[in-house]
């Protein structure tokens, strides 16, 4: 095992770990802090995989920006504690099924695809080179894609202004 | 030669499944968008693997789009979760019953 897989597990687990212990938190910032970690150790792989540019992005808008927006939130309404149920007992059996059936047919796609066995180069796409590979051949999608992100702001300002 | 790629859409898949659980079983709605988080999140390192598998950069721009999907879900969504946080006083989907 190389460097890079050693990495490349290492980072993994904490990720998973993170995401684990995220989504277990009663208290909403702790959630959001764990997730933040988790974010982190996304934005590595995206390094390891040879994709500097959405790791910057991943840390400058998906920690630095989603999650400040979650955090504005939880602080700005005083949450009470609330007695959750994390896990209902009666739900049990229901989850188990369809975990289950998720566990197994996610392992057939994975097995049964060929060429899923085949080992990642290392091979790095500079921001330069992805940046001319998107505006070149995907130049109609950014524009799509920014009129969202206005419609999100409309929406957001209107539903902001609603009593 | 990183790893196989089978592993990278494990890790993804191991992922979107604590995404889909988050989503699915806690009774608070703040927790229900960042369960959808967690699967965007999943779903992108599943399509920078395969842009390295193939030397394609097309899985690259879809990350992209999905980084500015999640940002516009998120702030409307946040929106929603505040305006019925001023209606009902609860995060609890379940008090959602103005209509009943």
């Amino acid at each position: 095992m190389t460097l890079y897989g050693f990495f490349f597990y290492l980072i993994s687990a904490m990720v998973i770990a993170a995401t684990a212990i995220a989504i277990t938190r009663r208290n909403l910032v702790h959630a959001v802090v764990y997730l933040i970690v988790s974010f982190f150790g996304t934005a590595i792989l995206f390094y390891l995989f040879g994709a500097p540019f959405l790791a910057v992005l991943e840390v400058i808008i998906y920690a630095g920006a989603i999650m400040v927006l979650f955090l504005f939130v939880v602080m700005m309404i005083r949450t009470e504690v609330t007695e959750e149920v994390v896990f209902p007992r009666s739900q049990l059996l229901p989850a188990a099924i369809f975990g289950i059936i998720y566990i197994i047919v996610a392992i057939m796609i994975i097995t049964g695809t060929p060429g899923t066995e085949i080992s990642l180069n290392i091979l790095v796409a500079t921001p330069r080179q992805f940046a001319l590979y998107v505006f070149q051949h995907q130049w109609f999608s950014i524009e799509v894609i920014s009129l969202l992100l206005l419609l999100g702001l409309i929406g957001a300002l209107q539903l902001g202004r609603l009593k | 030669m990183i790893v196989p790629f089978s592993n990278v859409l494990a890790v993804a898949g191991i992922l979107f499944a604590l995404g889909v659980f988050c989503s699915v079983v806690r009774r608070n709605l703040i927790m229900i968008v960042l369960g959808i988080e967690i699967m965007l999140n999943a779903v992108s390192i599943a399509f920078v693997g395969a842009s390295l598998r193939w030397n394609n950069l097309d899985g690259q721009t879809f990350v992209l789009f999905i980084l500015a999907v999640a940002a516009t879900e998120v702030s409307v969504g946040l929106a929603i979760i505040v305006y019925a946080f001023r209606r009902t006083g609860s995060f609890d989907p379940g008090n959602f019953n103005l209509l009943r």
